[in-house]
């Protein structure tokens, strides 16, 4: 089944692993995202940042793009992309706000555009947790996973639409599919210093620590995340996190596609797990190790 | 030695009464209870918390509100809008304040708008945006040596950031491009800071 | 006719915005009006005895008063005339106060609409006629609904008062909230010292009867004359039997029941009396978790009694009882906090609700007194308690305060540092509100002399550290700075809502509720106990936030109130009730089926069905005369005639 996606500059650039292994954990499970033609920046904090109508110009084209392609649904994987659309498609529309926008724009845009989800969402819309069991391979039994959505998957609630914003549990109903043992990870929600790793280098530690901290004193083998940023952050900052917090951390941090990607039995390259600075292969062996250790006591039942 | 506050003389309605008109909130439904203050990420990076802020806007104290550091600390989390009692939409306020800032060239901490101007101007150039391209525009523009050079071995070996940006194929970029040149001259025509 | 018309000043609330001069030389030419005049103050007795002496004078047989609300005054008017031996309904009062006066400062404008309503007043009047009330008899005994300490109190002075009382209590035994707190504020008394010989009263005095573990299922009739529907829950025990010895509970195999009375904080028995002090001590079986009812299988209890009290089959049962008055005292219930996700939701063991901690604090409870984490059993070294949990928070709807959440915090830190003297607690709160008698002396003491530590401010979220304690994330607004404690268990003072099922029986007793389900007092300053349904009074928290204290002296005021209206052997009705033209009335029952005091019946008259209206339990509503499709009904005092007399004058 075809899907109309928006990507994001992140998947072209820091976060192609989290694209790679979105575009096969969907191809598995019979979603083919197929990008709206012509797309450009969302303007990401930046530009709302520095003004609303800008921020909603650069949306504005994209979903105008996609309603003239004569999308219904739009998937992106990146929470700051869906937070922005969203914002924009709620801001757009007020007629005023709406005309001023169009201004900044070479064609006047749509009068209605397409709902924008998350391709988490997405994905729980296909499928069911049945049709996501049939396709593991892996038994993730052993691994204790800390899922982390950041501050802006689930906030605002009334924009976001994504459950409970304090306490979201999608990404833990796509885990428990798969098999995994989900922990009750209580700082889910909270920033991880988003955009301020390259001004204000401090806040965006301090911010990571706190979180790898916690799933580090949890014994969570990994944090399983949705958004490029925070996977940057808790990731390739992790040793400038664990220095702020006078810390040593050894926390793997994946996107819940890559660990879905090995639950159905996808090899390390098919998911970009070499991008991770904090490799996955202590995970494999877990996995791995588990999956002898029961082989050998079912042989040994046997015997 | 500081001054008292002439609160009276202080008191800036007009500021009050923009702040409530662009961010749509209404400060006296603020009771100051600090929740804003308790759950924001950022408080340690603040020189004023978000009470504080929300207090001097309640005062209509402008330049105390706006010369903060804090709203540029921001990070647009949103953690104060969802635990306050009072339905007050604070992360709204924080951004309106931030956007009144800018207007009146208070920029409290430059590298912070130095760091978006980087980003927009990769998006302006190519239509989408360029990690790499933002870091050497940033450091440009703040004259910085790369802050993350601790990160630069590991990122590149695992080719985490390509040297190339990615450009749109299809003249999108041309139309992003053409989309902030109007927001610019719009700005002029309409004398405010783009 | 010859009518009296008065334009009262009242002082200058009217004279400064109405020419009231102007107004009653107006009003003497208006048709039947012999006589106007302007006074100072109508009310007064000099006002009152001028109307008095103008009825004599100008032989007057109808008086109209231009004044302020007939709330207010009406009632003092009408004995005015009927003193100087008019009926009491040649009586009609314009509001030229409330409507005129206070709302607009024209004053041309002013005296016209004051001419103007009195002139409505005037046409109203001459197609008055006189009314009198009937009596009829008083049934001299009170439904108490609710045994907390409200309820007790109103049921413990009216029986006092040689009324017999039937005290209704939905829980197994009486004393409400009260019997689970540990101490009270603030002398730190022993709550079941205190409660206790109240309760042993309730269960001895010879004119209250108790209907515990049951409730009200239909309230009819009126004022002097209620009729009401009782309950009786099955509890599966013969009471008649049970002696409350608890065998039963020792034997009971079924011991992961849920303890309610302690507030989920332990587990009991499926059969069991609350607490030592039970009134009555009697044995209820949870139906939910007794092997027997679920299973069909066990019977140890029924084994076990020595009595032979133990009846599996037992059914609600039902009993009707006539009263004259009720008094509801149904106290309330603990919001549900869980909808904090930010405080965990209720996942946390060791973040509880201040009434579990008082169970925590008391002897009596699942730990016999000593304050250890549900978690692991252990005694917590720092203890963070949380105020407005639930209350003053828009964002979940509940914007009100509960008014005793910063006293009972005050105690429980005390009482915690008598039982870890090396504990050290924390309160973090926005305003400290203890405006009651050595109430703030108290929450001083908690400080000063125990050293508990208040921070002004509130906590954005809890999360558990991972490794056994908690982290509290709060703001210290007075320092202006963010604070974190790690804490070992957290205590949330949790706000309180009307009690379960607190609308329902406002319908059923015909009294109104505010948005909360609290129930709406008559005046809320001069009628705090009446309702506006006459014969039902309030008592405690059902109409609102307040402590043992106030809900006591409402329990007391209350039923000072039952026993005046039963000082009377015969109450009078008010005759502004329903007429039915039996000769337009068809029958069609219409007005039957709308009536919300059930106080027309089906009559036969010659043959034929008619409405009758029962006038002592018309309530004078109106809505049968809109219903009824012949324009049979009319209501007394507002007749079509009457309204449309005033409606002409002001339009012709």
């Amino acid at each position: 089944m075809n899907y109309a996606y928006y990507p994001g500059c992140s998947a072209k650039g820091s976060s192609a692993d989290y694209e790679k292994s979105t575009q096969a954990v969907c191809g598995m499970l019979d979603m083919n995202l197929v990008d709206i033609r012509d797309w450009n920046c969302c303007g990401s904090t930046p530009a709302h940042a520095v003004n609303t109508e800008l921020s909603a110009a650069l949306c504005a084209r994209n979903l105008d793009i996609a309603a003239q392609q004569g999308v219904q649904k739009l998937l992106t994987s990146c929470p700051s992309c869906l937070s922005n659309l969203r914002h924009a498609a709620k801001r757009m529309e007020d007629p005023a706000f709406h005309a001023r926008v169009d201004e900044l724009l070479d064609n006047p845009t749509a009068l209605k555009f397409p709902a924008v989800t998350s391709v988490m969402q997405g994905m729980a819309a296909h499928c069911d947790a049945d049709e996501i069991g049939r396709h593991v391979r892996r038994n993730l039994g052993a691994l204790s996973l800390a899922p982390y959505y950041g501050c802006l998957m689930s906030r605002p609630a009334e924009i976001m639409d994504f459950g409970d914003p304090e306490n979201p549990t999608l990404m833990e109903s796509l885990l428990g599919a798969c098999g995994a043992k989900v922990l009750e990870f209580p700082l889910k929600t909270s920033c991880c210093g988003a955009s301020y790793g390259i001004p204000e280098r401090e806040m965006t530690a301090r911010l990571s620590a706190r979180i790898l901290q916690l799933a580090t004193d949890m014994e969570a083998d990994a944090i399983i995340v949705a958004c490029p940023l925070c996977q940057m952050n808790l990731d390739l900052r992790q040793k400038q996190a664990a220095n702020s917090a006078d810390a040593r951390f050894n926390m793997p941090v994946l996107y819940f596609t890559q660990i879905m990607g090995l639950a159905f039995g996808l090899s390390g390259d098919d998911l970009g797990l070499d991008k991770l600075r904090v490799g996955a292969d202590g995970l494999l062996l877990k996995i791995e190790q588990a999956a002898s250790a029961q082989r050998g006591s079912a042989e040994g039942g046997k015997a | 030695m500081k001054d008292t506050i002439d609160l009276g003389k202080k008191r800036d309605d007009a500021f009050i009464t923009e702040v409530e008109a662009h961010s749509g909130q209404k400060f006296s439904t603020c009771y100051q209870c600090g929740n804003c203050t308790a759950g924001c990420p950022a408080g340690f990076a603040y020189d004023r918390q978000v009470n504080q802020i929300m207090r001097g806007v309640q005062l209509g104290l402008r330049d105390k509100v706006l010369n903060s550091r804090s709203i540029w600390m921001c990070l647009s989390c949103s953690t104060c809008s969802l635990r306050c009692p009072n339905n007050i939409d604070v992360a709204t306020v924080m951004e309106t304040l931030r956007h009144m800032a800018r207007k009146e060239k208070r920029v409290a901490v430059p590298k912070v708008e130095k760091f978006w101007f980087s980003f927009l101007d990769t998006v302006r150039a190519f239509g989408r945006s360029w990690e790499i391209g933002t870091m050497a525009l940033y450091m440009l523009r703040s004259l910085r040596v790369f802050t993350d050079l601790d990160l630069a071995p590991e990122a590149l070996k695992k080719q985490k950031l390509p040297f190339k940006p990615h450009s749109i194929p299809d003249g999108g970029a041309a139309a992003v491009t053409r989309i902030f040149k109007r927001y610019r001259e719009r700005a002029k025509r309409e004398g405010v800071r783009p | 006719m010859r009518i009296g018309v008065f334009i009262c000043h009242c002082g200058s609330n009217i004279a400064a915005t109405v020419d009231c001069a102007k107004a009653a030389e107006i009003a003497k030419s208006f048709p039947d009006v012999v006589y106007a005049a302007d006074t100072m103050y109508t009310c007064a007795e000099p006002g009152q005895a001028a109307i008095e002496a103008a009825i004599h004078e100008h032989k007057l047989d109808g008086v109209v008063v231009a004044s302020c609300s007939p709330r207010m005054h009406e009632a003092t008017f009408r004995r005015t005339v009927e003193r100087a031996g008019l009926n009491r309904y040649m009586f009609e009062m314009a509001n030229i106060r409330e409507h005129v006066s206070w709302i607009g400062k024209d004053k041309e404008a002013n005296t016209n609409k004051t001419a103007e309503l009195v002139k409505m007043a005037v046409a109203k009047l001459r197609n008055n006629s006189p009314l009198t009330a009937k009596t009829f008899d008083v049934t001299k005994k009170v439904l108490v609904i609710g045994g907390g300490v409200a309820g007790i109190q109103a049921a413990l002075d009216c029986a006092e008062g040689g009324v017999p009382v039937i005290l209704v209590e939905r829980e197994s035994t009486i004393g409400g909230k009260m019997a689970k707190l540990d101490k009270t504020f603030p002398t730190v008394d022993c709550s079941a010292c205190i409660l206790g010989p109240k309760m042993v009263d309730v269960a001895q005095h010879p004119n209250i009867t108790l209907y515990a573990y049951s409730e009200v299922e239909e309230v009819s009739g009126y004022v002097g004359n209620f009729s009401v529907k009782i309950r009786r829950r099955a509890s599966y025990v013969d009471w008649e039997k049970c002696t409350g010895c608890g065998a039963c509970s020792e034997k009971c195999p079924s011991k992961k029941t849920p303890d309610a009375f302690n507030e989920f904080t332990g587990l009991t028995t499926a059969i069991n009396i609350p607490f030592p002090q039970a009134i009555p001590k009697k044995a209820v079986i949870n139906a939910a978790h007794c092997r027997q009812l679920t299973k069909g299988k066990c019977g140890v209890c029924a084994k076990t009694c020595p009595t032979g009290a133990i009846d599996y089959a037992m059914q609600d049962a039902f009993v009707t009882e006539e009263v004259g008055c009720i008094v509801a005292a149904t106290g309330y219930e603990l919001m549900d906090w869980t909808v904090y996700q930010e405080y965990g939701g209720g996942v946390w063991p060791d973040v509880i609700t201040s009434l579990q901690y008082e169970r925590l604090l008391s002897a009596s409870g699942p730990t016999g007194g000593h304050i250890v984490r549900p978690s692991d059993g252990r005694e917590p070294q720092t203890i963070v308690f949380i105020q407005c949990v639930g209350s003053r928070d828009k964002s979940i709807g509940r914007p009100y305060c509960s008014g005793f959440c910063c006293m009972y915090t005050a105690k429980q830190t005390i009482l915690t540092k008598d039982h870890l003297p090396w504990s050290r607690s924390y309160v973090f709160y926005m305003d400290i509100r203890a405006p009651g008698k050595m109430y703030d002396e108290f929450t001083r003491r908690a400080v000063e002399e125990y050293g508990v530590e208040y921070i002004r401010g509130r906590v954005s979220a809890i999360y558990p550290d991972g490794q056994g304690r908690y982290v509290v994330m709060g703001a210290d607004t007075l320092l202006g700075e963010q604070v974190e404690i790690k804490a070992d268990m957290v205590v949330l003072a949790v706000g309180i809502e009307a009690a379960r099922g607190a609308p329902g029986l406002a319908e059923k007793l015909r009294i109104s509720y505010d948005a909360y389900g609290f129930y709406m007092e008559s005046h809320v300053k001069l009628k705090p106990v009446e309702t506006n349904t006459a014969g039902v009074f309030l008592a405690g928290v059902c109409q609102g936030a307040k402590d043992i204290p106030a809900s006591v002296a409402q329990g007391s005021a209350a039923a000072a109130k039952v026993l005046a209206l039963f000082a009377r052997d015969k109450l009078e009705n008010d005759p502004q009730t329903a007429q039915v033209d039996i000769r337009r009335c068809v029958g069609c029952g219409k007005c039957i089926r709308c009536c919300p005091f059930g106080a027309i019946k089906d009559s036969e008259i010659r043959g034929e069905n008619k409405a009758q209206v029962i006038e002592t339990v018309c309530q004078g509503c109106g809505l049968c005369t809109a219903t009824c499709p012949q324009g049979a009904i009319q209501l007394a005092h507002a007749t079509d005639n009457q309204i449309l007399a005033e409606v002409n004058a002001l339009c012709r």
